[in-house]
């Protein structure tokens, strides 16, 4: 079976905090202690909705030594497949889900003097839970966080009560915005940054630190990608033998399962490499989305992400 | 589950020995009758009862006796545990995972008792009974990872994961096949693997670390590997090579199905949670050649295998100058029946050597 061990839980809180985003924990049904994590970890939920199956991945916010529960936050994306939209308006207090064991992409380096993260809206979730390691190993860290509004702020208020000298806040709609060159130029050496937020904002941090002179593995960053919809096509699976039909709504490694054949995958968000699939022929266009491959890979026409990449196209056969 | 444990010595005397039920659950580590590197991973989540795959950490009647050997390399040479700075959370995670599996696989042998950050640890056979605080180093005698892995068999590399690789950041290592942790250390897994000859050239090692780097929390893997040994030594290491090389001149082909060993590891590799490192305890079983030809499948396949093993691969194992004289004592084994697949002994089903 592919994918990370799977845990049984129980929906036990649902907290909306604002107009976007809603709070989930989770507990365990058979009353076990959950694994301990490590900050920066994720979780994939599995959402049944009726017969549509979606597998999206969520970042862990709760205390990482903390094994009673779980929590993520979810922010609703109304042009997404609905895995959002089905988290915030079907999901209840007392439900019985199946969420992954704990994953990590995005770990802290434990060799930094320093950690600087620097967060975007719903890109604020993996950095609550290395907060929360980091105050419990006392190390040094510091937080800055760019949100729309105070509106939709998520945890703006807990984090500036708990961490007043770490946490800085920073509001679009204030015109405020973080001075990262210099912030980057103050920061002692052995500093790791770590960014997490749209991509706009990760590339920014990338190209900033790159040309300050920031060594490449001293910046670490993750973005999750939902897979996004499209035109429906059509695939030739080589190796079980099926043709089938990728609808307008689901991702290729979901019409892949859907369709029997178990496929490798591990984050469903294009950052892993596990899902990694062969093309052994192809007249048409793929739409590359992830950030595993490189550019000359996604040139090559060889290889496909099938967790969020999609063809547009008259054939597509893959070694699966 | 008792076990009797033995008292006995991997050094001078040499009075190591296997009984009868360590010979049948030894891990003969080939499948069939001849031998290539492969990434021959599996899960590791049990096994047949009572083989050493059965539990997360095997405990057998060597145990006591291999930690008082481990103590004694320890005192000669502290350099052959290092743990650099940020590996302490590692050390705690690993102690976590062993303390915990050794408590719910072996009951009767080891205790944890937990209240919140207070633990109790009972280790019978080695007469331990410490209580402490988890994640204060201050309260055990030794940091975490040497606290654990002086009580348990098997080296330990601890290795941190980063920049899509992983480092050798931390291990013990005391019963090693000839590589030195006080060299290796802070190397990544291509550098500590430069040594092996044919496996890059097959691409095995990048391979291999792409399985590993995707190793996750719940999904233990597990391999064998092997080599050769003369006389029941733990302690091959590069600094000692001085005291054991010299020993493989003192085959005969009287003394060789007594002091020539075969060395078997059982490499597991486990995700830790908190630090998100890795742990490889790489588990050394030996076992001599007289007491392996006792199972007829064995004797036949171990000729086969060091007969038609490639050269490097005999020189890198560090056995070709005594190849012709093991063949001499292996061929009496082997009647040139076939084989079954697969590396258990099969003593029911295998038919008894053929002649004398």
């Amino acid at each position: 079976m592919s994918g990370a061990e799977k845990i049984a839980v129980k929906v036990t809180d649902i907290v909306p905090l604002n107009d976007l985003v809603t709070r989930f924990r989770f507990e365990r049904i058979d009353g076990g202690l959950l694994p301990t994590f490590s900050g920066g970890a994720h979780t994939v939920v599995e959402m049944r909705d009726d017969d549509t199956a979606r597998m999206n991945p969520y970042s862990l916010m709760s205390d990482p030594m903390d094994q009673r529960a779980y929590t993520i936050s979810v922010r609703r994306d109304d042009q997404g497949r609905g895995g959002s939209l089905f988290m915030h308006q079907k999901v209840k207090v007392g439900d019985e889900m199946t969420i992954s064991y704990p994953v990590n992409l995005f770990s802290l380096d434990l060799r930094a003097r320093k950690h600087l993260f620097i967060a975007g809206g719903i890109g604020i979730t993996p950095f609550l839970a290395q907060i929360k390691q980091l105050e419990r190993m006392n190390g040094r860290w510091e937080l800055h966080y760019t949100c729309r509004t105070p509106a939709l702020g998520s945890y703006v208020d807990e984090l500036t009560s708990q961490h007043p000298n770490e946490a800085h806040i920073y509001f679009d709609d204030q015109d405020q915005k973080i001075a990262l060159a210099h912030l980057l130029d103050g920061q002692p050496l052995g500093t790791h940054v770590y960014v997490c937020g749209p991509k706009g904002m990760i590339d920014w941090v990338r190209k900033t630190a790159a040309a300050e002179g920031w060594p490449r593995e001293a910046i670490h960053y993750e973005e999750f990608l939902a897979p996004q919809p499209g035109q429906p096509f059509e695939v030739k699976l080589a190796v079980s033998n099926k043709v089938i039909q990728v609808g307008e709504n689901e991702s290729l490694l979901e019409a892949i399962e859907r369709a029997g054949v178990d496929a490798p995958y591990l984050c469903r968000g294009g950052a892993c490499g596990q899902c990694e699939t062969q093309v052994i022929d192809y007249s048409g266009n793929f739409i590359h989305r992830d950030h595993w491959l490189d550019d000359a890979e996604h040139a090559s026409g060889e290889k496909i992400m099938p967790c969020v990449s999609r063809f547009e196209g008259k054939t597509l056969v893959l070694d699966r | 589950m008792t076990i009797q444990f033995n008292d006995e010595t991997f050094r001078d005397d040499y009075s190591f020995h296997n009984s009868e039920r360590a010979i049948k659950r030894f891990p003969f580590p080939f499948h069939e009758d001849s031998y290539m590197y492969s990434v021959n991973m599996e899960q590791h989540r049990g096994g047949p009862p009572d083989s050493i795959y059965e539990m997360r950490f095997d405990v057998d009647e060597h145990y006591v006796s291999e930690m008082r050997d481990r103590a004694m390399v320890l005192a000669d040479d502290p350099l052959r545990c290092q743990s650099l700075p940020h590996m302490t959370l590692a050390g705690w995670d690993l102690l976590e995972l062993i303390m915990v599996s050794k408590s719910e696989d072996y009951p009767d042998l080891f205790e944890l008792h937990r209240d919140g950050d207070r633990w109790r640890w009972v280790n019978k056979p080695l007469g331990i009974d410490d209580s402490f605080t988890f994640l204060d180093e201050a309260t055990l005698p030794y940091g975490p990872m040497e606290y654990i892995t002086r009580q348990t068999q098997g080296d330990f590399c601890v290795l941190d994961q980063r920049d899509d690789n992983l480092w050798m950041d931390a291990g013990m290592v005391t019963t090693q096949a000839d590589w030195s942790l006080d060299f290796d250390i802070g190397m990544n897994f291509f550098e500590w693997h430069a040594p092996v000859p044919l496996a890059h050239e097959k691409g095995i090692f990048v391979r291999a670390l792409k399985f590993l780097l995707n190793i996750q929390q719940g999904t233990p893997a597990r391999r064998l590997n092997w080599t050769m040994t003369v006389n029941p030594l733990l302690d091959t290491s590069p600094e000692n090579y001085h005291k054991w090389g010299i020993q493989k001149t003192s085959l005969t082909p009287e003394n060789l199905g007594a002091k020539q060993h075969l060395r078997v590891e059982l490499q597991t590799f486990f995700r830790l949670p908190r630090s998100n490192a890795m742990v490889f305890p790489i588990r050394c079983y030996l076992c001599s050649f007289q007491d392996l030809m006792t199972v007829p499948k064995w004797g036949r396949r171990l000729h086969r295998v060091v007969r038609d093993l490639p050269e490097e691969l005999a020189t890198y194992k560090g056995f070709i100058d005594n190849r012709p004289m093991m063949l001499d004592y292996l061929s009496k084994f082997d009647d040139g029946l076939p084989t079954s697949d697969g590396i258990w002994p099969e003593v029911e089903t295998e038919p008894a050597l053929q002649r004398a």
